[in-house]
């Protein structure tokens, strides 16, 4: 089967709001595809436009291949996790996951599957009202889970988790791709998908901003910079300013230079006789590309 | 839609509320009606003590009045009466403006003319040939019988077998047959007169209707009687009269050869709300437990709103028109069952409050009780869909609660709380959802009679299933509002 999601020229407007302008992409199976980009860039109306709760204005998006409002049962193709907080308080987790199979011909067994596997066990049977922010997300999952959908989709999934939640959550993801299936995940914060990702789509305003590799996208952002640890930082910033390198300081003892190569940067500090413990290839973190990458368009409210 | 609608009812019970809403609807109809029906308390204080007198039932088994002034001899087998109506005169006793005058006048369904009855029992069977003051000719039979026929003086009926046949001419020579009805065995032949009392409604200065009723007579003059095959002698009754009635209102014949000019009062018809306490005064707690309905209606739909829960059905179901119809088929069903038994234990229960209470209860067939009992019931499932639905337009409970009580609850209460003039009352009942309280209306308005046909008095001017077609109406225009509004909108 077909488990691609095709998203294709979206636009949106809600009122005077561009909420998408463009937007394209498509998500692979076999790897966690990250979606991130500032609040308002268009992630959350994106998704609720490929499960069909939105109607853009312009463009498609496609599952597989089709519509996801021709789909029969359509949990059994794409899972979302899109508002953790959306279920009736007064309900048992087990009863809103219970109605949720029931609407696509799924039975008990089923819930009590996903139960086990997000690990809510016995608190399945209390009211969902009375959940902590992590154990919603744990239900949101289930109930994405439920239909066993070859495309899953999670927006924010990170939210309210503990550094525990987190841990379980990343490990899923991983899984879920592992599995061959199509996994998007949308993030304002680079640093929850690190180690997660194999692929990123980055947006702003309502369009697609880079659809890199992470691995490529790292690459490009660490490209020629060297880290620095000295703990005479403010001779080494003189000596490497003149000649003509730019400095910034990442830390009480830190540099990172830009636009001398680490043999001249070593170069440099022993003529300018400035004592260093370290100079290494700098390996940009997710979230120093993502910056880099979003600087121009982050919108501002 | 199977599963969908499994779904729809897995989401229903398994919210505490929604339950305990069905169930408050229920207590609350059967509590309120119940309550209703004990205070519904006759009392006939008099030289007898508290002795109610028993209202007649006729053939058809409908409490009727049967009060006549009848001149009649016997009819053992096959026979006739020929007669012209000559002149048709009477008295109204206070007419309005002023009221303050015994003036002569023929009230529109005073009647006067031919008649074979059974026996001098009221409610006994009856056809009968008849001029009347209004309405031209008619032929009326076992008191809820009717047919217009033109407006010929000369009358005539004729039994042979168990077949009479009613005929009518202008001269006396052609004849023409207006009806043929069965009356078996041994009977009564004759003349007899009654006059209704004239009746108006006023709007009281504070609000409210006021009914008035005066005393009234009439009195036909025959001409040419003849009678053939009947045998004793010419007998004067006053069928239902009462000692100490007043002058007025005792008939009697005066005769000349051929001639003879009966006096009479009172009324042969249908006794309508006189006829005993209606089984829908039991009922009276829908109107309440109504309220319950409509909450549970909105809620159902407008609660996933407000949790954004109606994200997930729709991602569920993206066709999104099964979740609405799932949803209505579900709160209906629900509904109907609750109304079912409320209604089922409000009627018995309270016909035997009522009873304990010194009422008699106007009588109806069964299939008229079926049709109260579960009309109550689909009353209240149709409100839940109307409520569902404008849930569903609206999005906000409160809005949507509101909007669908001013449609059902609102009309029905003001048109039958008399606070506002009858003609308002009656086009409220006809153009509202309300209309649909028809369904729960036992006895029916006669044309034939002249009564206080007003809400207040629990007489809807729409038959019970046209009423409740329009409410029907209502909810389905609703639903499919709903429906496209829901396709259209982003969830």
């Amino acid at each position: 089967m077909d488990v691609t999601v095709e998203v294709n020229g979206l636009r949106k407007r809600f009122g005077a709001t561009r909420a998408l302008d463009d937007m394209t992409f498509s998500v692979k199976p076999g790897l966690v595809t990250g979606f991130v980009g500032p609040n308002g860039a268009g992630k959350s109306t994106t998704m609720r436009i490929i499960v069909g709760l939105d109607r853009p204005d312009e463009g498609s998006a496609l599952v597989g291949g089709v519509a996801y409002r021709t789909l029969k049962r359509p949990l059994t193709h794409v899972g979302a996790l899109l508002d953790a907080s959306a279920f009736q308080p007064s309900r048992t987790a087990r009863n809103h996951l219970l109605w949720l199979a029931q609407s696509q011909g799924l039975g008990p067994r089923r819930v009590d599957e996903v139960v086990e596997q997000v690990g809510l066990g016995t608190a399945a049977r209390r009211r969902a009202g009375g959940y902590s922010l992590g154990m919603r997300q744990r239900l949101g999952i289930a109930a994405a889970l439920l239909g066993d959908p070859p495309v899953l989709l999670f927006d924010e999934p990170f939210n309210g988790l503990d550094p525990e939640g987190i841990v379980w959550i990343r490990g899923l993801l991983r899984s879920l791709a592992a599995d061959g299936r199509s996994v998007l995940v949308s993030s304002h914060l680079m640093s929850e998908l690190q180690d997660v990702a194999g692929h990123l789509i980055v947006a702003g305003r309502g369009r697609v901003v880079a659809d890199r590799a992470v691995e490529d996208l790292i690459a490009t952002a660490s490209n020629g910079r060297v880290t620095l640890r000295t703990t005479a930082r403010e001779d080494a910033m003189e000596a490497l300013a003149r000649a003509g390198a730019t400095v910034t300081v990442t830390g009480a003892d830190s540099l990172t230079v830009a636009g001398l190569s680490g043999a001249e940067t070593v170069a440099v500090l022993t003529a300018a006789e400035v004592a260093f413990a370290e100079v290494s290839a700098h390996r940009a973190t997710l979230e120093e590309a993502y910056m880099e990458l979003t600087r121009e368009s982050v919108e501002f409210r | 839609m199977i599963p969908l609608l499994r779904s729809e009812w897995t989401k229903f019970r398994t919210v505490r509320g929604w339950v305990a809403g069905s169930i408050v609807a229920v207590l609350l109809t059967v509590g309120v009606g119940l309550l209703g029906a004990a205070g519904t308390v006759r009392s006939c204080q008099g030289p007898q003590g508290d002795v109610c007198p028993e209202i007649p039932i006729g053939p058809g088994g409908q409490a009727v009045h049967d009060r006549f002034s009848f001149y009649h001899r016997a009819l053992p087998g096959d026979g006739s009466i020929t007669v012209k109506v000559a002149d048709v005169s009477g008295v109204i006793t206070y007419p309005p403006p002023d009221h303050d005058k015994i003036v002569p006048g023929v009230v529109p369904w005073a009647k006067v003319g031919v008649m074979v009855k059974q026996d001098l029992r009221q409610g006994s069977a009856y056809a009968a040939v008849m001029v009347t003051g209004a309405h031209g000719t008619r032929v009326q039979d076992d008191f809820v019988n009717d047919l217009a026929a033109g407006g010929d003086p000369w009358l005539r009926l004729t039994r042979s077998g168990d077949t009479l046949k009613g005929e009518s001419s202008p001269d006396g020579t052609s004849w023409r047959v207006i009806a043929e009805r069965r009356l078996k065995g041994p009977a009564l032949i004759g003349l007899f007169a009654a006059s209704p009392c004239d009746v108006t409604l006023s709007q009281g200065a504070l609000g409210g209707t006021i009914g008035a009723c005066r005393l009234t007579n009439v009195t036909g003059k025959f001409e040419d009687v003849s009678v053939e095959g009947a045998s004793g002698t010419w007998t004067h009754d006053d069928v239902g009269g009462e000692i100490g009635a007043p002058t007025l209102s005792v008939g009697s014949a005066r005769v000349w050869g051929s001639t003879i000019q009966l006096t009479g009062s009172g009324d042969i018809s249908p006794a309508g709300m006189e006829g005993g306490a209606v089984v829908e005064r039991t009922l009276t707690g829908a109107s309440i437990g109504l309220i319950a309905v409509i909450v549970v209606g909105v809620l159902f739909v407008t609660a996933e709103y407000r949790r954004g829960l109606i994200k997930a059905t729709l991602a569920a179901n993206p066709g999104r028109t099964g979740v609405l119809l799932a949803k209505a088929a579900v709160v209906a069903t629900v509904t109907f069952a609750g109304g079912l038994v409320a209604a089922a234990l409000a009627v018995p229960v309270g016909i035997g409050l009522m009873r304990d209470r010194n009422n008699s209860i106007a009588p109806i067939t069964a299939l008229t009780e079926v049709r109260v009992i579960v009309g109550t019931a689909a009353l209240l499932a149709v409100t839940a869909v109307l409520a569902l639905a404008l849930g569903a337009i609206f999005r906000r409970s409160a809005a949507a609660v509101i909007a669908a009580i001013m449609l059902v609850l609102l009309p029905q209460l003001l048109a039958t709380a008399s606070v506002i003039p009858s003609s308002a009352a009656q086009w409220l009942l006809r153009v509202t959802p309300a209309a649909g309280f028809a369904i729960q209306q036992s006895i029916p308005a006669y044309p034939q009679v002249e009564d206080y046909y007003i809400p207040a008095l629990g007489y809807y001017p729409l038959p019970p299933l046209g009423g409740f077609a329009v409410m029907c109406g209502y909810a389905a225009v609703a639903l499919a509002g709903a429906i496209v509004v829901l396709r259209r909108r982003d969830a």
